[in-house]
């Protein structure tokens, strides 16, 4: 799975802040109920997972399902504890993972 | 004249009238199963699957989503629920579910103390008019949902 992300971390804050943080990854996300031209079904192949670590920590994760939008996007939030990466990581069907990674400055 | 000459000529394969009957009814039922063999639960057992049995309370949650779409196939949706997030008190969970898309759930957050605010925001896919729920579970083992009824105009799941 090597597809584009987009992740929107703010790249300073104050201690004890709550920030948001937004995630977005290209993938079609297909729902496993459409056919193709000859009529045979398309297999599901959907992103089911995305979790965030704040600084090794899992602060936020989300388990997804083909009702999810291609090209998925989730926002949320957390608190600016401490300088450190944020790392975002996807999972599809098949195990693959995709890791997007953002530095933020508290202060 | 022609069809005892017919009889005569045909292999003797003897379905008696009953069988005929049944197997055309279990032909019928087969054909008439939809394309997914399991069917889907409904929103209220989807819902009691996720509270494990537990009551379910409307209030604190504001589900936004707008009321009428021209598309189904993203339709932003916020959850918004009531919570001051600390260590003993926050959100564990919210989840969205549909009512009358192939699959009931569409997707499940996970939060902590850490999150700070109880707001997710994603994009969903609806297949048609229907309602759609956000609940949310907090520490004290508390649910607490919200229902809105959307009206879409064209499908997602089966066009592209």
């Amino acid at each position: 799975m090597a597809a584009r992300a987009l992740i929107h971390v703010p790249k300073t804050a104050k201690k004890g802040e709550v920030i948001e943080l937004r995630a977005m990854i290209s993938h079609r996300m297909e729902t496993g109920q459409r056919q193709g031209v000859n009529g045979e079904a398309i297999p599901r192949d959907i992103i089911n997972r995305l979790t965030c670590t704040y600084e090794g920590v899992e602060v936020f994760s989300a388990e997804l399902f083909p009702a999810v939008s291609a090209n998925p996007f989730v926002s949320f939030y957390t608190v600016a504890v401490q300088s450190g990466v944020i790392v975002f990581t996807w999972i599809d069907d098949a195990g693959a993972k995709q890791v997007a990674t953002a530095e933020i400055t508290v202060s | 004249m022609a069809p005892r000459e017919m009889t005569a000529t045909l292999p003797a394969v003897r379905i008696s009238r009953r069988s005929f009957v049944a197997g055309s009814a279990a032909g019928l039922f087969i054909m008439s199963l939809p394309r997914i063999a399991v069917a889907r639960p409904s929103l209220d057992e989807a819902l009691v699957g996720f509270s494990g049995g537990k009551p379910i309370n409307d209030g604190r949650v504001k589900l936004d989503i707008p009321p009428l779409l021209e598309n189904g196939n993203a339709v932003s949706v916020t959850v918004d629920v009531e919570s001051p997030m600390t260590i003993s008190d926050h959100v564990r969970r919210i989840a969205i579910f549909n009512e009358h898309n192939p699959q009931a759930d569409v997707i499940v957050f996970n939060l902590g103390p850490r999150t700070g605010r109880a707001r997710v925001a994603t994009r969903i896919r609806l297949a048609t008019s229907q309602t759609v729920v956000a609940i949310a579970e907090l520490t004290d083992g508390t649910f607490w949902s919200s229902r809105a009824s959307v009206i879409v105009t064209l499908a997602a799941c089966i066009e592209e």
